[in-house]
């Protein structure tokens, strides 16, 4: 097999995305959490590149890493995280379950992979590479889903209102 | 614009910080102590833990500019294009932007960016 840069980094990336999830659920203290979701997410953008999806790429790098994570760590410094001793899960049935319910997704998912879409995965069509690129995305925004796009400020509002709404309640 | 390019940027800029890192670390000279590692706080002894419970008024600063954020990143596509769509989609944006900014006169009304 002829050495890819594209391969090697897909595996690359692919290998250190699932790395820094494991790692952020696995780690004590939520900031060491945080940093290593923004890790997660740098390495989710470098598979969207990958993709040719330059836009959401970028997006994931500005929206996610920056904004998101900036709001995740006053979230946890809002809490007072302080009393370790709280965090203390014990094993219970729910935790039993949960385990066995996440071991069944893995079988069933990477069943229906194996079996279903083995050899049926095809190159990217040029059309596809296409999809990710703010010119496609502004084409499609501002002529077939331009209803959709005006809703999506109704959600923004609708954040700004809740946020200020629970903030005010607290303050009083 | 190619994702090529960009691609490169991505290695580019990671191994611009790293490569910073890694370097100091092997070039700097190092000497140890416990007292170094002490928390600097104006020099005098520090008190208490770091770990302080913020105002919420940081929350919604922090919430009020990633929505602003989103809307930015909404107006990239709208920016690219806009020549191609001229007027339609110069009033779709504006109708957006007009929605958003209620949201922004609600909390200025509610005086939460007033800062005491």
């Amino acid at each position: 097999m002829e050495f890819k840069l594209e391969t090697f980094l897909f595996f690359f990336l692919a290998v250190s995305s699932i790395i820094s999830a494991i790692m952020m659920i696995t780690r004590k203290s939520p900031i060491s959490s945080a940093l290593f979701l923004i890790l997660n997410f740098f390495t989710v953008s470098g598979l969207y590149l990958l993709l040719k999806a330059q836009f959401i790429a970028v997006i994931q790098v500005l929206v996610y890493m920056g904004a998101i994570m900036v709001l995740f760590l006053f979230v946890i410094m809002l809490l007072n995280l302080q009393d370790k001793s709280k965090f203390k899960e014990k094993y219970s049935y729910k935790k039993i379950t949960s385990l066995l319910l996440s071991i069944l997704l893995f079988c069933i998912l990477s069943f229906t992979l194996y079996f279903g879409f083995t050899g049926k995965f095809k190159a990217m069509s040029d059309a596809a590479g296409d999809l990710g690129k703010a010119e496609t995305l502004g084409a499609e925004l501002f002529t077939a889903f331009s209803f959709p796009f005006e809703l999506a400020s109704f959600l923004l509002l609708a954040a700004i209102v809740g946020a200020v709404v629970l903030a005010k309640k607290k303050f009083n | 614009m190619n994702t090529e390019a960009l691609i490169l940027f991505f290695i580019v800029g990671l191994a611009m910080v790293g490569g910073g890192i890694i370097i100091s670390t092997i070039l700097a000279p190092k000497s140890k102590n416990p007292v170094k590692e002490e928390t600097y706080e104006c020099g005098i002894p520090t008190q208490g833990a770091s770990w302080l419970q913020y105002k919420i008024g940081y929350y919604l600063f922090a919430i009020i500019f990633l929505i602003f954020d989103v809307e930015i990143i909404f107006m990239v596509p709208w920016a690219v294009v806009m020549k191609d769509y001229g007027f339609t989609a110069f009033v779709e944006i504006i109708i957006f932007l007009m929605i958003v900014a209620l949201g922004l006169i609600y909390a200025y009304k509610k005086k939460v960016l007033r800062w005491d």
